[in-house]
């Protein structure tokens, strides 16, 4: 199975690649974004497993991009792969720091935790006047190795390197997934005490997942910071952090490719609802929403896994 | 002097704002353990509700007392209907799933319903500051205090007292806190879970819209005040210990002290306040000021 | 569970297919090539959809259709842009501002538009304008009020007619200052975020030369849509101040109104309200009387002249939808009426044919053109930042009409609120407001 799915995935990636020049430049933009989005969805994906959501995940994405826009704005470094370290690196390195408070809590309160730190982080870029405010400030176009495309040849040079960093986040969480530290979320979920009878440390397994989380929240906002080339207090806000929750659920915790599939559902839904109805968007956007939790309780993931999971005998 | 009495009297104001939003929030997640997003939508459409019904009823020259009544029976008619339909037309599907997964039902519902404010009342904001101006006010030394706002707080505090009343003293609020400390058993010993959930829901879809029409008045009612209220409400009852009554008084009573104390002394921590205090509690209490022992399953 | 199953993949299927569908036939719609494509953006849901947002809306959807059938007033009277008519296309301001930069794509490059109008948030207009720019689309920017547009770099695609927010607080202290000669402290509350900090700073500094002894008492900044004010009424009520500054507005400038009318503070010390103008016609009586109202600009059933195309506006308003516009409305009726102004310009130089992008941004950079309420000058940010009047003017209630009143009316001249051409408005405000001509 993991063979066959690596397969499909590592196709999936290629057709993507080749066929982007063709594609229009407007979907690569809203790709490039889902994409980035979907990072952050993937820290929460790992974290689900384990039975823990975070109301907060903003704040890695929001120190991720502000890493990225601060960086390039003082020192002016705007190469992309650097940022993007930086930006990973910042965020990872707060997730360790805030992870020795966190990986204490679980269910709601542990939501609530991480809500409270991303507001607390909210409050400060909204009074620090300098950075903008609430205005946020522009980030200048990235460059790629010395390479500094413009206009469509940068966004492509974007969604090319969002499109890597995914595989290399795909694959790398696959590894992790079947590692003994990833395998064991799903029984912490079910069951921390049997854990710590095995002699393990629930709470640094979870911490480790927070780091990972924390990281891939950090190049999701890196990127976006790129990709939109403006940061502002916004995205550390709780409706942000809502909105990555909401993809999580929807794609489900079944595959790390839902996340992408699922952030990418979510954005053209959206784009799509604006369209239809300027209005009212939010009505659309709320009942796809609604009928898709209710009639695919599995999220969209397990829309192409059922065969697999058939087999392992999941009641129908 | 006058700096400590204001910060007493604004913070009580501002806690019993607070606690008439927040009751009904704790109450659902008590019983039936759902962080109800969609409880903005309920504050919305109370305040709309209310603010509709004081515009049909003010400027005709009938008593005032009358107006407050009618624009609270309207309120509450509204959640109770809200209340019904969505738990017996939606949620009613979701029971037994994640409780996360019923968060982000909530979520879209709360989107849904957001929208079906701009097709029922439209964009423009509603003004229902009648009842605020019947009210009158009394000066205080150098302060002048609403009349509306002694009010409200004397209201929040019947409220509190009301609810502890009714779950600890009545059948039906003893038989929900049989519910709420464990459901399994009291379904065994024939307790009817399903009305309780239907029961608790639409109570709790009413006081939101309480919530909404009491602060009406006060406010202009206009698109987004229910997102606002949303994560004020989460944050006091995080506070205080999610689904505690008790938890949630004292929860808006701290944060309502603290955020006057910061306006008159601090003004420049305003916005921290609620959160850090959040953040202060659930670290050295991580389930909140009233929350039970959870017993960890072996 | 399998039926539903298969039922959920049909309407996935069915949803992607209508993507597809939508993607595709946006593209694939070949417009007349007489029309000119115009997006519109403004927010039509959320909180600021009330005040701005709809008001926006309702005056770009007369003026266009005004435009189409050739009934604006000269020298608008031309059909459109130039002889082609206007379509236009509407998108919600409200999201994130990755949303609106996906939007503002979604407009050039799915849907085709020749020029974009829009964007109330100052955000999203910082947010968009190097989209702009990358995208080579003429933006008029019609609402948000941030200086730092046109003052952090030079912009070759983007426009405001609209002028800055510095001019809101330069008038509020030149009206205060000449209205309560002998001020000698003054309190602000403003919203926590970009707009009202901004607001207030810039403030203070115009406070700082124009009446040197004057001193800030309270400065206090509620989180925007608090929607409880009762602390900061408490704290205002006791300052020593002679006038309170409010950015405030519309939701939660009516909710400060209600709950200090309802306390006496207005009756204690009066209010300006930079951005009061929009809550005037709606609370009528219960707008305390004293108050000093703006309207960014010279907008608006109060402060607005009496001339031709202003009178074709505001009745065409009115018949529409039996309300007066609002200074919203008059931003966006002005970034149009420019945006046609400069392509008929460059039109004119090359025989009515369709200018070209860069024609039509000649014609724009510099350019001096009547609106509804006021000559705006795009004397800024080389050439694309508008410059305009304002005026302020103080609140009254008649009671024999049974109407509200606007009297006092001060009208400032556009060079005596704006900082010169070469300087930032912040430096301008810092040295003492140098170059300011008020006669």
């Amino acid at each position: 199975m993991t063979n066959r799915s690596t397969l499909i995935g590592a196709l999936a990636f290629l057709v993507l690649a080749a066929a982007a020049p063709a594609l229009p430049p407007w979907l690569i933009s809203l790709a490039t974004i889902a994409f980035a989005h979907a990072l952050v969805v993937l820290g929460l994906v790992i974290m689900w497993r384990a039975g823990l959501v975070s109301f907060g995940q903003a704040l890695y994405y929001a120190v991720g991009a502000y890493c990225v826009a601060l960086v390039s704005r003082f020192t002016g470094i705007t190469d992309a792969f650097v940022l993007i370290v930086l930006g990973g690196l910042a965020a990872g390195l707060l997730a360790v720091l805030v992870g020795f408070l966190l990986a204490r809590y679980r269910e709601i309160f542990f939501a609530m935790l991480s809500l409270a730190m991303s507001m607390i982080l909210y409050g400060v870029l909204v009074k620090t006047e300098a950075l903008g405010s609430t205005d946020g400030f522009n980030v200048a176009p990235a460059t790629f190795l010395g390479y500094a495309p413009e206009g469509a040849m940068l966004n492509l040079a974007l969604f090319w390197l969002v499109l890597v960093l995914s595989a290399l986040a795909a694959a790398a969480i696959g590894v992790y997934f079947r590692s003994v530290a990833g395998a064991i979320a799903v029984p912490v979920r079910d069951n921390e005490i049997r854990i710590e009878f095995l002699g393990l440390s629930v709470n640094r397994l979870i911490h480790l997942k927070l780091v990972i989380a924390g990281i891939l929240g950090g190049v999701g906002g890196a990127l976006a910071a790129m990709t939109i080339s403006h940061v502002d207090p916004n995205m550390a806000y709780w409706t942000t952090s809502g909105g990555f929750v909401f993809v999580t659920i929807l794609a489900g915790a079944g595959s790390i490719a839902a996340a992408f599939v699922g952030s990418f559902a979510f954005e053209m839904l959206r784009s799509i609802a604006v369209a239809l109805l300027p209005g009212a968007w939010q009505l659309i956007l709320g009942s796809v929403l609604l009928i898709t939790i209710l009639f695919v309780p599995d999220g969209l993931g397990s829309l192409f896994m059922r065969k697999t999971r058939g087999k392992e005998g999941e009641p129908a | 002097m006058l700096t400590a009495f204001a910060i007493v009297t604004d913070g009580l104001v501002y806690a019993a704002y607070l606690f008439v939003v927040a009751i009904g929030l704790t109450l659902i997640f008590g019983v039936m353990k759902i962080l109800n997003v969609a409880h903005g939508s309920f504050y919305a459409f109370g305040a709309y509700g209310a603010a509709t019904a004081v515009g049909i009823y003010f400027d005709r020259g009938l008593p005032d007392a009358g107006g407050f009544l009618f624009m609270i029976l309207v309120a509450m008619a509204i959640g109770l209907v809200i209340g019904l339909v969505l738990e017996r037309g939606i949620l009613r599907l979701a029971y037994g799933r994640d409780e996360v997964v019923i968060v982000l039902i909530t979520y879209a519902v709360f989107l849904i319903l957001e929208d079906m404010l701009i097709l029922i009342w439209g964009t423009g904001s509603l003004a229902a500051y009648q009842p605020l101006v019947a009210a009158g006010n009394v000066e205080v030394g150098a302060l002048i205090l609403s009349g509306y706002d002694i009010g409200l707080v004397i209201f929040a505090g019947l409220l509190a007292l009301g609810g502890s009343y009714a779950l600890n003293y009545t059948r039906p609020g003893r038989l929900l806190t049989v519910v709420i400390f464990d459901r399994e058993t009291a379904a065994a010993f024939g307790i009817n879970v399903t009305l309780v959930y239907t029961a608790t829901f639409a109570l709790g879809a009413i006081l939101g819209a309480l919530g909404g029409a009491v602060m009406a008045p006060k406010i202009a009612v206009t698109l987004g005040i229910g997102v606002e209220v949303i994560v004020l409400a989460f944050a006091v009852v995080a506070i205080g210990g999610m689904g505690s009554m008790e938890g949630a008084l004292v929860g808006a009573l701290i944060v309502g002290l603290c955020r006057a104390a910061a306006v008159h002394l601090v003004p420049q921590i305003e916005l921290f306040v609620i959160y850090g205090v959040m953040a202060l509690v659930l670290i050295f209490r991580p389930h909140g000021l009233f929350s039970r022992a959870e017993p960890r399953k072996i | 569970m399998i039926t539903t199953r298969a039922t959920t993949r049909g309407a996935a299927a069915a949803v992607l297919g209508s993507a597809i569908a939508l993607a595709a036939g946006t593209a694939s719609a070949q417009q007349p090539a007489q029309s000119v494509k115009l997006g519109v953006v403004s927010f039509l849901t959320g909180p600021a959809a009330g005040p701005f947002g709809i008001p926006a809306r309702n005056a770009a959807e007369i003026l266009i259709e005004g435009l189409n059938t050739g009934k604006v007033p000269a020298p608008y009277n031309k059909v459109g842009f130039g002889g082609a008519k206007i379509e236009s296309k509407i998108v919600d301001e409200a999201g994130s501002t990755a949303q609106q930069v996906t939007e503002y794509r979604n407009l050039v490059q799915r849907d085709g538009v020749d020029a974009i109008v829009g964007y109330i948030s100052s955000g999203n207009c910082l947010a968009v304008t190097p989209v702009a720019e990358e995208l080579k689309t003429i933006t008029v920017l019609f609402d948000c009020g941030t200086p730092r547009i046109f003052e952090e770099a030079p912009r070759k695609y983007v426009f405001r007619a609209t002028p800055h927010a510095t001019m809101d607080s330069v008038g509020a202290a030149r009206y205060i200052v000449e209205k309560k000669k002998n001020i000698t402290a003054y309190s602000g509350i403003n919203q926590n975020y970009a707009w009202g900090q901004d607001s207030w700073r810039d403030f203070v500094l115009a406070m700082k030369t124009l009446a040197p002894k004057a001193t800030v008492d309270k400065e206090l900044f509620p989180k925007l849509f608090a929607g409880e004010y009762g602390a900061e009424v408490s704290a205002l009520l006791t300052s020593k101040s002679q006038v309170i500054h409010t950015s405030f507005w519309n939701g939660d400038l009516e909710s400060f109104i209600f709950q200090s009318s309802a306390r006496g503070l207005p009756q204690r010390i009066p209010i300006i309200m930079t951005a009061g103008e929009t809550a005037v016609a709606r609370l009528g009586p219960k707008m305390p009387d004293g108050t000093i109202i703006g309207a960014r600009g010279s907008h608006g059933a109060f402060f607005s002249p009496d001339n031709e195309l202003n009178r074709w506006f505001r009745q065409a308003y009115v018949d529409r939808f039996g309300v007066q516009p609002t200074y919203p409305s008059y931003h966006m009726a002005q970034s149009i009426l420019g945006l046609k102004a400069a392509w008929e310009k460059a039109a004119a130089a090359k025989n009515d044919a369709r200018p070209s992008v860069d024609e039509v941004i000649a014609a724009f950079e510099g350019l001096e053109f009547q609106a509804p309420s006021t000559t705006i000058k795009m004397a800024l940010g080389k050439g694309h930042q508008g410059i305009g009047d304002i005026s302020y003017g103080t609140y009254k209630y008649n009671k024999q009409k049974g109407q509200p009143e606007i009297v006092d009316v001060v009208r400032y001249p556009a060079e005596c609120v704006n900082p010169p051409a070469d300087m930032t408005s912040t430096a301008w405000l810092e040295g003492g407001m140098k170059g300011a001509k008020c006669k």
